[in-house]
């Protein structure tokens, strides 16, 4: 049982412990989405909303799980559930909003080898979060995903006007934005206490 | 040159799919309980091995400790499975009560941190500190580990119970570096204010939740008869 | 069609340099940059999702034959997850301490995209002797990347390698080297490196044809 508060646990996944920039969680889509800001902020949208509707998953995977006993279970049977609730996000989206669906295009199917979303659903079980717990917590991170998303593609939509040195352009290059921003994430440690 | 005979797609039959999934379904499941039972002994040897190593180093005057918990009504009880933070009470070698020691967590710089820590019946304070788990910084967070100066805080932390014996008659809080007045506080580590700060505050909550039930009925408590330790 | 012939060794060889995971082919990044702040971490992450390369590449390449078309990704993501549940409590018996500096990224070797890459795009459409020669390959070039990384950011986050000091005590190390910023500036550094490296082998080349067409025409 974790008794951590739940501005405590927002603030937490969204700023001081965030999924991309402290955990390295969703580093694949970060890189790839990230350099035009539209893009960005759909792929944070959508991102957002598997992790919501995996933790939810998640929490009552791992009520079963316990009831059981077979905590071995727990890593094939979240990446199951994971992927299935991607196919059927995107088979949603197809029915009820079609643009929204081309919009994301290839990102869909993209989010069921984010790290992000089975980090999530891992770390939730590993706190022992309730299950309001776990959906604040899985707001935060999303939260704290679309806004690295966002942070890094204004930055990168800018270096792509300077002038870089070829040897650093492209990952290179990225990758030494989000150190930087990392480090300015890290400010954030302590609060909420 | 003859064209190229045209590629037909088979399109798998229900029952091939179902098969095949079935059978990797049986594949994997079959892998991983047979590792699962390899290993659990083992598993939870090294588990149990931490455990009384930590536990040693906090309260070594116990020969024997027992893990309690509380039952339905609140009283001290054996514990019938290992908690996720366990208490034990430690005996001595002529089976006299020496100390019981407490396990807490709460959140530091990073992420959670893991304490064990031993609390003396007689003095009424905190006598030994052990950090289990952290993810603090190394080089400023982690200092509370190491920091000897730090560490000299629990060579009697003042963890009295008020007059009725319900709540701590002073709360363990952290203060500044150097500025120790009261046998309660934790001298703190410039460098490390939020590790240290929130070390005080797991010991306070984890010394609020157990001191007084501990008080009230470690001493009277029925030890269970002895399995090979 | 021909297909070009490649030898056993050469399909070792690739995962090391020429095809390597994290620096060329820029996949698996979020474990090599989250479990390499010390030299011994990097390296038994390496050695894990290695295990699973060549595990899961056989399995793959063994039942080719018999998973459906449409039920590949979920088959390899079944077989990936198993495999990684085993490594997982492989771990856990041999070293609780090891096991809790790794944390959940054990587990989260089963979302790296490397391994679901090769199996797809290999594995499956190899023998299993190839398909494990692969997988080891990549898993060992993994593994360099991650260990590289690690060395730096330990040597100059801790001051230490393998825990042994390195350094003087009146070193003042570079703290930020350990946080996951540090991982951020450690592979960007690295990657400079091997691009620069790769630039100057192009530029040889390169060099080396026009020579060809000046002597020939």
């Amino acid at each position: 049982m974790n008794d951590a508060g739940y501005w405590s646990i927002f603030l937490n996944a969204a700023l001081i412990n965030n999924f991309v920039l402290a955990y390295f969680l969703g580093i694949c889509p970060f890189f790839g989405v990230s350099a035009k800001l539209e893009t960005a902020v759909r792929m944070g949208g959508a991102a957002s909303f598997v992790m919501l509707v995996a933790s939810v998953c998640a929490f009552g995977i791992n009520l079963i799980l316990e009831a059981i006993n077979a905590p071995y279970l727990r890593i094939i049977s979240y990446i199951l559930v994971i992927a299935s609730t991607v196919q059927l996000v995107e088979m949603l989206l197809r029915k009820l909003s079609p643009a929204t669906f081309r919009a994301l295009g290839i990102f869909l199917p993209l989010i069921t080898t984010n790290c992000a979303i089975f980090g999530l659903a891992l770390f939730q079980t590993n706190k022992g979060y309730s299950f309001t717990q776990a959906i604040v917590y899985a707001l935060g991170a999303g939260a704290g995903f679309a806004l690295a998303l966002v942070l890094m593609a204004g930055v990168r939509e800018k270096l792509d006007l300077a002038d870089v040195p070829e040897l650093v352009k492209g990952t290179a290059a990225a990758l030494i934005v989000a150190g930087v921003l990392s480090m300015g994430f890290m400010g954030f440690a302590g609060l909420g206490r | 040159m003859n064209a190229p005979a045209p590629v037909e797609q088979k399109r798998t039959s229900a029952w091939s799919m179902y098969r095949s999934i079935v059978g990797i379904g049986a594949f994997c499941a079959l892998l991983i309980v047979t590792v699962y039972n390899a290993t659990a002994e083992r598993i939870a040897d090294n588990k149990a091995r931490f455990l009384s190593t930590a536990v040693a180093e906090v309260l070594p005057v116990a020969r024997l400790t027992v893990e309690v918990d509380l039952a339905a009504d609140g009283t001290l009880v054996a514990a019938t499975e290992p908690a996720d933070l366990p208490v034990f009470l430690g005996y001595g070698d002529a089976d006299e009560l020496v100390g019981a020691v407490i396990t807490a967590q709460g959140m530091g710089y990073a992420d959670n941190v893991r304490v064990l820590y031993s609390y003396s019946f007689e003095r009424q304070a905190i006598v030994g500190f052990k950090v289990l788990e952290s993810k603090e910084t190394p080089g400023l967070g982690d200092k509370v580990e190491i920091e000897p100066h730090f560490l000299a805080n629990f060579e009697a932390l003042d963890a009295r119970l008020n007059e009725d014996g319900t709540a701590l008659a002073n709360a363990i809080v952290t203060v500044k570096q150097g500025e120790k007045t009261e046998s309660w506080q934790l001298d703190g580590i410039t460098g490390a204010t939020i590790t240290s700060v929130a070390i005080g505050d797991i010991l306070n909550k984890g010394s609020s939740d157990w001191l007084p039930v501990l008080e009230r009925d470690a001493r009277g408590f029925e030890r269970p008869q002895l399995t090979q330790e | 069609m021909a297909l070009k012939k490649v030898s056993p060794t050469d399909e070792f060889m690739k995962g090391l340099w020429r095809d390597n995971p994290v620096f060329i082919q820029v996949l698996g990044m979020c474990p090599a940059l989250a479990v390499s702040n010390t030299a011994i971490n990097a390296l038994a992450m390496g050695l894990a999702t290695t295990f699973v390369l060549v595990m899961a590449g056989l399995s793959v390449s063994l039942l080719r034959k018999f998973i459906p078309r449409e039920a590949r990704i979920v088959s390899y993501i079944c077989i990936i997850a198993t495999f990684v549940t085993c490594v997982d409590y492989a771990i856990m018996a041999i070293s609780i301490e090891l096991h809790r500096a790794l944390g959940a990224f054990i587990a989260l070797i089963v979302v790296n995209c490397l391994i679901l890459g090769r199996s797809e795009a290999f594995a499956s459409k190899n023998n299993p002797g190839r398909a494990m020669l692969d997988g080891l390959g990549m898993g060992v070039g993994f593994t360099f990347a991650l260990f590289f990384i690690g060395v730096v950011r330990e040597i100059l986050g801790s001051g230490t390698l393998f825990g042994v000091d390195m350094f003087p005590d009146g070193f003042q190390t570079w703290t930020v080297m350990v946080l996951p910023s540090g991982g951020f500036f450690a592979m960007a550094m690295w990657l400079l490196v091997v691009n620069w490296i790769r630039q100057r082998q192009q530029d040889a080349e390169k060099q080396a044809g026009e020579r060809v067409r000046e002597v020939t025409s």
